[in-house]
């Protein structure tokens, strides 16, 4: 302990009630100290809210303005009842990805956890929000708030306009497919709250003419026709359902379209997040813990705080064993906590098999390698890159193969020399979201009959479809306007119907 | 740069539009939910909100996931006794410990029921939906019978008990100012005339004399000014404000001779609760009378009402002489709106009918807002339903309905309330 410097410091307030004072005199420290350790951040804007307010943010996805849609307050619901019954706590912090970096700080929290989550979010989340790919080439942070007021005020105009049951059940049908409303592979352009609004009416008429152009199939067409085979439509498959239905479904009006972009952006927007849960989440995690040390070394922080700062973390980044009651998989915050701390072991005190495992980083300087690795990596890849075989021993992983025609597991690998490469590779796997969720795409529409479309599910590792197909189907069809179909293509390619949702009756004249 | 804002005292009941719209999409769910919960509770124990359940299924968001089945492969934590090949018997409860890892989300409790709680203002809501409120909201307005005083500014004029000192020294004060200011600028002109005069030719001169002479005049005119005139009092002003009246009293009647069965009397017992919920909509405070009757009648508690059974004959007269008399002991002075319902399989004894119809006519009807007659019976109408028939026609404010099972208690319900308010 380097308490006892000679130099007399003043110590920060260690009383359990936080004041506005007291957050800021902590903020500023915390603010000095990860400066020091180049934390290339957002300007941060740090809100104290009350627990209600911190459940209304639950149930907007966690964003400060969103549209108003029932499933909202049906998490509203269900967070606000496990709350009062003492079923949950809520999270001591929400960070939402903008510019500025806004972290919200419940009240109940003692001054000892706003300094925590201070650091957490506003200083973790907060630079990996700056620093990582997915996040600097899918989500803008300038524009996500203007974005989020433009879509709210929007649906609120369709509302009026339209009915709010219209919308709403449009909007039902948008978050059946909202997962599969993102861009996996390309590159997405950025939002900009200025160019939404420039371009949305140019947008809305010119989409509509297309639409109409794709459609006009005139007799005289199919007779000249007849031989050659139709044209495939789409020329590729389509991976984002949404975007899609936005640019291709035939019955949609203007506004309706622009509601499903609505959507699709938002749900591009959290994508990432999705992807970096790991590295996310054990970078906040490792940042609070280091620069609180920080602090407690500079003789700022009472022992008093400490221990309930190291009871807090501690309870964060624990990670129960597969057979106690508490086991819901592999703790994100442990693992990427871990993982950061043993990246940084390995920079600053190699052992002869960090050497050979990860050449390149042992011994060379820690915040290089942290910044190389928290700017181009996803969890997937962060694990297949940088879990060593002492996190895996530490962790004691092993890997269980399930597959349903043998009568037994099979213990795949476990934490030996034999196992490292194994199990690293399954975990890594675990984290891809093209495998964690079903691959689905917009396989084909037939243009020149009754403009059913066909999905296509590329079956992966056999694991069958589930949920309710029926229901999001459903919602397919009530988009897209006409009969749909859902097709499983089986590893050995083979293709089998799996379900077909005919929709005969055309909505938009049933409508007039 | 960093900002500290505190929100907590801003945009409160966020999700308030997003908790209504849940409430709407789901209004068969909850109404049903409503209507089976009224039917545990004892009439005045409304207070609370309800705890709703709706099966989880009809307000899921469905999405594609991967189902159960196929090959899964997937690392956990903690080993303590495998190995490399070993083979492990497949967990009873399928889900294979912990599949579909990393989603702890509020899909946990998919399997349950979603539970939430009403608050007392939408569990009403829902129970009085479609009734004809406004109607009643205005009979209950129109009948004003109480009066409050409240203070109302300054006036001037009143009695001298409500003088307002302070106000009207304060108009005396400037009113004295006002009247005066010419007089006080003539007298200090003349001052410093007077000032000046003495020191240029002394005391005694002429014209010191004439300055002395005007500058008494001026001093007596100001002292003229009267301190207070009645022009300046104030009285403090109170005015009688209506004062509609927020207590009800609701008679419960009921026939409890041999032939009214406990079904029946379940039926009367919602029929009675459903007119409680909705006078709690409009009063404050709501007394509940309860009288049975068979041949002579009795005011009860509750409990008593609906549980002891006696048997014998029927005069249904003798329960309304006792309303009548509680009415003329207890609530006669007009600040009680008063409701009835009287439930009754209708059989009656021959003779008593005709004099029912007379009390209820000229000596209650008079004095209630409302009074509902509803006859629980299978069959035929019985001989008191053809003479309170007779008295819809005549008052505004009876109403007579038949039920014939406890399913038919809710519509019927809103047709007494929608027909006769009209």
């Amino acid at each position: 302990m380097k308490r006892a410097t000679s130099k007399k410091v003043k110590q920060l307030p260690a009383t359990s009630e936080w004041t506005f004072e007291a957050i800021d005199a902590y903020h500023a420290e915390i603010a000095r100290v990860a400066a020091n350790f180049d934390l290339d951040t957002y300007p941060s804007q740090i809100e104290l809210i009350t627990s209600e307010q911190m459940m209304d943010a639950y149930a907007s996805v966690g964003m400060p303005v969103n549209y108003h849609h029932w499933s909202f307050g049906k998490h509203f619901l269900s967070t606000e009842k496990s709350y009062r019954r003492g079923q949950m706590g809520l999270a001591y912090e929400i960070v939402i990805n903008s510019n500025p970096c806004i972290a919200y700080l419940m009240e109940e929290n003692t001054l000892t956890m706003q300094a925590l989550v201070i650091a957490h979010a506003a200083y973790g989340h907060n630079s990996f929000f700056k620093g990582n790919y997915l996040f600097r080439t899918w989500t803008n942070a300038d524009a996500i708030v203007d974005y989020l007021i433009f879509a709210r005020n929007y649906i609120a105009q369709c509302e009026e306009r339209h009915g709010e049951e219209e919308v709403e059940l449009l909007l039902d049908s948008c978050h059946a497919l909202m997962n599969l409303g993102v861009d996996r592979y390309k590159r997405p352009p950025k939002l900009s709250l200025a160019k939404e609004k420039l371009r949305q009416a140019e947008r809305t008429e010119y989409l509509q003419s297309q639409v109409n152009e794709l459609w006009r199939t005139l007799p005289i067409h199919d007779a000249k026709r007849g031989k050659v085979a139709a044209p495939r439509f789409p020329p590729e498959p389509e991976e984002n359902l949404l975007y899609f239905v936005e640019k291709h479904a035939p019955l949609l009006e203007p506004w309706q379209r622009e509601v499903v972009r609505i959507v699709r952006k938002i749900a591009q927007y959290f994508f990432p997040q999705r992807q970096t849960q790991v590295m996310n989440e054990g970078w906040a995690c490792f940042w609070h813990y280091t620069l609180i040390n920080k602090l407690y070394d500079e003789g700022l922080l009472a022992d008093s705080f400490m221990l309930e700062f190291l009871q807090s973390h501690t309870n964060v980044v624990h990670q129960p064993s597969y057979n106690e009651r508490w086991y819901n998989g592999i703790n994100p915050y442990a693992l990427g906590f871990a993982m950061w701390q043993d990246i940084k072991r390995i920079c600053e005190d190699p052992t002869e098999e960090d050497r050979a495992w990860f050449p390149d980083i042992a011994g060379s300087n820690w915040r290089d390698t942290f910044d190389f690795a928290m700017k181009n990596f996803k969890d997937e890849s962060f694990i297949a890159q940088y879990l060593s075989p002492k996190i895996m021993r530490d962790f004691r992983m092993f890997a269980i193969l399930d597959d349903e025609h043998e009568a037994k597991l099979r213990v795949s690998a476990i934490h030996d020399e034999m196992g490292y490469r194994r199990v690293r590779e399954i975990l890594s796997d675990q984290y891809n979201l093209g495998s964690r969720e079903p691959n689905i795409q917009v396989w084909n529409v037939d243009l020149r009959g009754d403009r059913s479309l066909t999905l296509r599910h590329q079956q992966y590792r056999k694991r069958p479809l589930g949920g309710s197909i029926d229901e999001v189907m459903k919602h397919m069809a009530r988009l897209w306007g006409f009969t749909v179909r859902l097709e499983t293509q089986h590893e050995d390619g083979t293709v089998e119907l799996v379900q077909e949702t005919r929709l005969e009756k055309r909505r938009g004249q049933a409508e007039n | 740069m960093t900002r500290i804002i505190d929100r907590r005292f801003d945009s409160k009941k966020k999700s308030a539009v997003n908790r209504q719209r849940f409430m709407r999409r789901f209004k068969q769910q909850i109404r049903r939910a409503v209507n089976d919960a009224i039917q545990d509770r004892s009439i005045r124990d409304l207070d609370n909100g309800e705890q709703i359940t709706i099966p989880s299924k009809d307000l899921s968001e469905p999405q594609f996931q991967h189902g159960k089945g196929g090959i899964w492969e997937q690392v956990f934590s903690g080993n303590d006794q495998f190995a490399s090949g070993d083979l492990i018997n497949r967990p009873p409860s399928g889900g294979g410990g912990g599949r579909g890892q990393g989603k702890a989300s509020n899909e946990g409790e998919g399997e349950d029921d979603f539970v939430f709680h009403l608050s007392r203002e939408e569990f009403l809501d829902i129970f009085f939906d479609d009734l004809a409120l406004p109607n009643l909201v205005r009979t209950q307005l129109a009948r004003i019978s109480d009066y409050k005083t409240q203070r109302a500014g300054f006036t001037s004029d009143g009695s001298p008990m409500n003088i307002n000192i302070v106000r009207s020294m304060r108009g005396a004060l400037g009113r004295r100012l006002a009247l005066g200011s010419p007089f006080s600028a003539r007298l200090r002109e003349l001052q410093k005339e007077l000032d000046r005069v003495i020191e240029e030719s002394g005391e005694d001169c002429e014209e010191a004399l004439n300055l002395k002479d005007e500058i008494g005049r001026l001093r007596a005119k100001i002292e003229a000014i009267p301190f207070i005139d009645s022009f300046d009092l104030r009285y403090n002003n109170r005015i009688r404000v209506p004062k509609p009246t927020t207590q009800a009293v609701m008679f419960c009647v009921m026939d409890v001779s041999g032939s009214m069965d406990e079904e029946k009397k379940a039926t009367a017992k919602r029929f009675f609760m459903l007119l409680y919920l909705f006078l709690t909509r409009t009063y404050e405070q709501i007394e509940v009378v309860f009288i049975r009757h068979h041949t002579v009648a009795k005011e009860v508690d509750e409990e008593e009402f609906f549980h002891s059974r006696e048997s014998g004959g029927t005069v249904v007269s003798s329960a309304l002489k006792l309303m009548h008399e509680v009415i003329a002991e207890r609530y006669a002075h007009g600040t009680w709106n008063i409701y009835g319902a009287q439930a009754s399989d209708g059989d009656n004894w021959d003779n008593d009918s005709p004099i029912c119809r007379e009390l209820l006519g000229s000596q209650i009807l008079p004095w209630c807002q409302y009074f509902a007659y509803i006859e629980i019976t299978p069959g035929e109408p019985q001989n008191l339903w053809r003479e309170y028939e007779k008295l819809s026609g005549e008052h505004k404010n009876f109403a007579l309905q038949r039920i014939e099972e406890p399913a038919d208690i809710y519509p019927v319900f809103r047709e007494l309330f929608k027909k006769n308010f009209v």
